[in-house]
């Protein structure tokens, strides 16, 4: 594209390096390769394949709600409910199924539905009051730890959903969201793939279409995006819904691999998902962020979970590498994101 | 061109709360021709600009389009009628690119079904030629509007707007952050949209501005119209003359003479 302007004297001043850094998801990445080397210098089983394969699989379920959840905050928005959502749509398929005799592609249906719905009320509310998502999402996280506990009591007298794997269709099902492939001898989840193909389709969405153009300004600027044509409500309750896609996409992982699902599956998730999201470059405030850093942002997520065992800590300290890696990309992004406007000036 | 008015205001009324923002305002827009908005502070225009934009609706009297009854619902119902504003505050998104802001709400797409997607390098062209159009070089299309000059902003805004606007081009103040050169570029512009034959309609402080490019006045006073002029009614001195209040204009300048005489007198005495 460049070859057809004149050149411009002032563009020197714009390098590769600048460039790079401007990329929301480069400070993510530079972690990864920091948080990898130091622990596979200091175990070996972790840079095995097995050991590989161990780090993935909580990377994967993660990083397919980080992604959604990025493009939301990009968005300008937040879902508390994002965590516990996955959980309504596994108890909503287990019950159905296991109690209730439902045929399971209908159950899983029927649970998708069930978690859509709730996404476009989050996303309805925000657009119609104007209130902050995060007391709205707040809300329903609560009627729905509610809900999902309530439910699962009154027709199960458990906490718990099991037998999951004797319904009609389950190998089907575990083909798809629980089978494992061997490569070096190492047995890898598939939802490391699915991770993978929501992040390269979230990318896509961001960058390479309209409605990514979208996202961008209504977490930038929602006004000027109403201003010039942007469908601003329909955008924000999109974003919402695709949330909840990925939790019934990730609650249903997890139910088909468990067999079963506790009541509480997913509280308090949703904070790790917007954690890896900012690691992963996005801005708490909207406009600015990639789904790759997101991914990026749960592959540190799942080493520094792993990789404290296997170097032999205790792993309560997980949480405070986890808090410390928040804050040192937090600072990092910001510090990288200032040098880089202000060089461009 | 035609005798026949492109959008006609009739009688247009607008309230906040308990603020009278526009009252009974008219005037007429044709295409070819450009119609002036003139006021002081909070007369009302970007709010008449707004309703012209669909951002805001009437809450009394009527627009008519080609001499029907429209109703502007929202911005984009504005821009498919061939409608394009450039807003006071420019309705751009600081941290995104500039080529996507160009093209924001009204992105050209390749691909079909599925794969139908934004067709960035066609966005990207179109960017730059139409801002080296204006005489805007930029440096690099991929640079966030937010670290653009207000000038900058202003004409890429501008373009944006000249690019869109089918038959009715907006501007709400268009050369209020621009350098001498770059107003008289905009200046230029306009008369050049002018003698395509689209319809602009201009809103600024400036007479100066107003009076070589404007074809119709529309003078507006804390939401009432003060007159709706053709050229030939009003002299530049009277427009002047009349956007200052007239009288106050005297009062003014007297009020000025005498507070430089006290200064003197001050500095004199110590
Ligand atoms: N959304 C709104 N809500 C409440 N009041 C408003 C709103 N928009 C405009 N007003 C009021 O309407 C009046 C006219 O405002 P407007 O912005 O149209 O003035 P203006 O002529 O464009 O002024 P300026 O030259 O400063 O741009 C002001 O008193 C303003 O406070
Ligand atoms: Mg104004």
């Amino acid at each position: 594209m460049s070859a057809i302007t004149v050149a411009d004297e002032r563009v020197a001043r714009v390098g590769v390096l600048k460039r790079l850094l401007l990329k929301p998801e480069l400070g993510a990445l530079l972690g990864a390769v920091l948080v990898f080397a130091f622990f596979a210098a200091l175990s070996e089983v972790f840079r095995s394949a097995s050991g590989i394969a161990n780090w993935l699989d909580p990377a994967s379920t993660l990083g397919i709600m980080a992604v959604a959840v990025a493009l939301l905050m990009i968005g300008g928005h937040f879902d508390l409910s994002a965590g516990v959502q996955t959980g309504t749509a596994a108890i909503t398929s287990g019950l159905l199924t296991t109690y209730y005799g439902v045929n399971t592609w209908a159950a899983l249906l029927i649970s998708l539905a069930v978690v859509l719905a709730i996404g476009f009320v989050n996303g309805y509310l925000v657009v119609r009051t104007g209130l902050p998502s995060f007391i709205i999402t707040l809300g329903t996280f609560l009627m729905l730890q509610g809900l999902n506990l309530g439910v699962t009591k009154l027709v199960t007298n458990t906490v718990q959903i099991n037998n999951f794997n004797q319904i009609i269709g389950y190998d089907v099902l575990h083909a798809i969201f629980a089978s494992e492939i061997a490569i070096a001898g190492a047995r890898f989840q598939i939802a490391i793939l699915w991770w993978i193909a929501a992040t390269i389709l979230g990318s896509w969405l961001l960058l390479r279409t309209r409605f990514g153009n979208w996202i961008f300004a209504v977490g930038g600027d929602a006004n000027a995006g109403r201003n010039v044509g942007v469908p601003v409500a329909r955008t924000t309750i999109s974003l919402f819904m695709i949330t909840s896609f990925a939790a019934w996409f990730v609650g249903t992982t997890q139910i088909t691999r468990l067999t079963s699902i506790q009541a509480q599956a997913g509280f308090g998730q949703e904070l790790i998902y917007i954690v890896a999201a900012v690691i992963g470059g996005c801005l708490l405030t909207g406009g600015f962020g990639s789904a790759i850093g997101a991914s990026v942002g749960a592959l540190i997520f799942g080493m520094t979970s792993q990789g404290i065992v296997y170097a032999g800590w205790d792993a309560d300290w997980f949480k405070f590498f986890l808090g410390a890696m928040l804050l040192l990309a937090v600072l990092a992004n910001q510090y990288l994101r200032r040098f880089a406007e202000l060089s461009r000036r | 061109m035609t005798d026949a008015p492109l959008l006609e205001i009739k009688d247009v009324t607008k309230t906040f709360g308990s603020v009278i923002s526009l009252n009974g305002i008219s005037t007429t827009v044709r295409a070819g021709q450009v119609t002036c908005v003139l006021g002081d502070n909070g007369a009302g225009k970007s709010t008449l600009i707004k309703i012209l934009s669909g951002v805001h609706q009437p809450d009394g009297g009527e627009l008519l389009l080609d001499g029907r009854p429209v109703k502007l619902g929202s911005p984009r119902q504005a821009l498919d009628a061939g409608i394009a504003t450039v807003y006071q505050d420019l309705a751009m998104v600081p941290l995104m690119a500039i080529w996507r802001n160009f093209f924001l709400g009204s992105e050209p797409t390749k691909g079909w079904g599925p794969l139908r997607r934004f067709d960035r390098s066609r966005a990207i062209e179109t960017t730059r030629r139409e801002l080296a159009d204006m005489g805007i070089d930029i440096r690099d299309p991929d640079q966030p509007v937010g670290t653009l000059s207000g000038g900058e902003r202003q004409s890429v805004a501008i373009a944006r707007a000249v690019h869109f606007g089918a038959r009715l081009l907006i501007l709400d103040e268009p050369t209020s952050a621009l350098g001498v050169k770059q107003a008289g570029v905009v200046l230029r512009y306009i008369a050049r949209a002018r003698d395509r034959g689209l319809a602009v309609v201009l809103v600024t402080h400036n007479p100066h501005h107003a009076y070589p490019v404007g074809d119709r006045f529309l003078l507006l006073n804390r939401g009432r119209s003060l007159g709706d002029f053709a050229k030939g009614e009003l002299s530049l001195p009277e427009l002047t003359r009349m956007m200052a209040g007239g009288a106050e204009l005297d009062q003014l300048a007297h009020e000025l003479e005498r507070g430089t005489g006290a200064v003197e007198r001050e500095e004199a005495a110590s």
